[in-house]
């Protein structure tokens, strides 16, 4: 990191700024959607759009070199295995239990609001 | 800061860099070992939350029992309605306003602007500081509806144990954060960094960790509340 790149101008940060307020105004409207892959799509997209900014320019990611950028961003692709893993045995699991125990009898009430 | 990368003799960008900057016999990392290892430590983090997250989606689509509707659970009542995630986003909001007082109070502290990054930090902590109020009041609200980490009336016993222990655990790092800033601020009003020379390095290694926090809510929003 250089010298200008620790005081660049405040515009960026005003702008960086906005538009996260921006995509999660985005993000909370996805709530009155209706469910499905359309909603599920937007919501991990401004996820990710959002979180991609806060490491990119508010955490200042995208100013580092490319040595520190994959000693730091390369190992939580990882996790993505770790995501794939689990899901496939949450299904294995909720497939057994529904074979084993029957469907669910529980029966939700519905919360108040205060 | 400038010296570290002349130190390093590293100028090539890009993976010719990359090359470089392992093969130097060197030390790597262009940059104070404090700002490396606060990351290193933030890489850490990134996997324990992980971990909460992906158990808490392992035990959502292994459940036999209905999901509670995040959307009906955390609404709460406003103008005659309720308004869903009504409270969750105003906290969405007030930890943005917090990172981005913190990025300007980076920008300030390498500008040696002391009184600014004082109280851009002070700022800070006490969005931080309401962020934590909300949630307690959030946590009392749903304790005094019945949900507990063992079962609630509204569907699969699992949301309430993923619930406290995600945002709980979340909630502790916005609390040792505001400590921290605390600290840190006061330490820049009285000169404490004057006596090392004037690095404000220290500023924006504490804003590394609290722009994590902010991360990290961006997600627990998105699987949490709204998936």
């Amino acid at each position: 990191m250089s010298d200008d790149s620790t005081q660049h101008p405040l515009k960026i940060y005003f702008v960086m700024w906005i538009g996260l307020f921006v995509l999660s105004s985005f993000s909370y409207a996805t709530d009155f959607m209706q469910d499905g892959t359309l909603r599920t799509s937007l919501i991990l997209a401004f996820m990710f759009a959002k979180a991609g900014g806060i490491v990119w320019i508010f955490m200042h990611m995208g100013w580092e070199r490319l040595a520190f950028k994959a000693a730091i961003l390369g190992p939580p692709v990882a996790i993505m295995v770790l995501i794939w893993l689990m899901s496939l045995e949450g299904h294995y699991v909720e497939g057994s239990r529904i074979e084993h125990y029957g469907e669910s009898t529980f029966e939700p009430q519905t919360p108040e609001h205060h | 800061m400038s010296e570290a990368v002349l130190e390093n003799g590293a100028e090539a960008p890009g993976k010719q860099g990359l090359v470089d900057d392992w093969s130097r016999d060197k030390q790597v990392f262009g940059m104070p070992w404090g700002k490396a290892m606060m990351w290193v430590f933030l890489l850490s983090d990134t996997f324990i939350f992980s971990c909460f997250l992906v158990g808490y989606m392992m035990v959502r689509i292994s459940t036999t029992d209905p999901w509670p509707n995040p959307s009906e659970v955390f609404a709460l009542e406003a103008f005659g309605y309720p308004v869903p995630l009504l409270l969750i986003a105003i906290m969405t909001f007030i930890l943005i306003t917090s990172s981005g007082t913190m990025a300007l109070a980076v920008n300030m502290g390498y500008r040696k602007n002391r009184k600014a990054t004082f109280w851009l930090m002070v700022v800070t902590a006490l969005l931080g500081a309401s962020f934590v109020g909300m949630q307690a009041f959030e946590w009392s609200k749903l304790i005094s509806e019945g949900v507990r980490p063992w079962g609630n009336p509204f569907g699969a016993a699992q949301f309430g144990s993923s619930f406290f222990m995600i945002t709980g655990f979340h909630g502790l790092h916005v609390s040792a954060g505001v400590i921290y800033l605390l600290v840190i601020a006061f330490r820049v009003k009285n000169g404490f960094y004057e006596r090392g020379g004037g690095n404000y390095e220290i500023v924006e290694i504490t804003g590394l960790y609290w722009h994590f926090v902010d991360l990290v809510w961006v997600f627990i929003f998105a699987f949490f509340y709204l998936w």
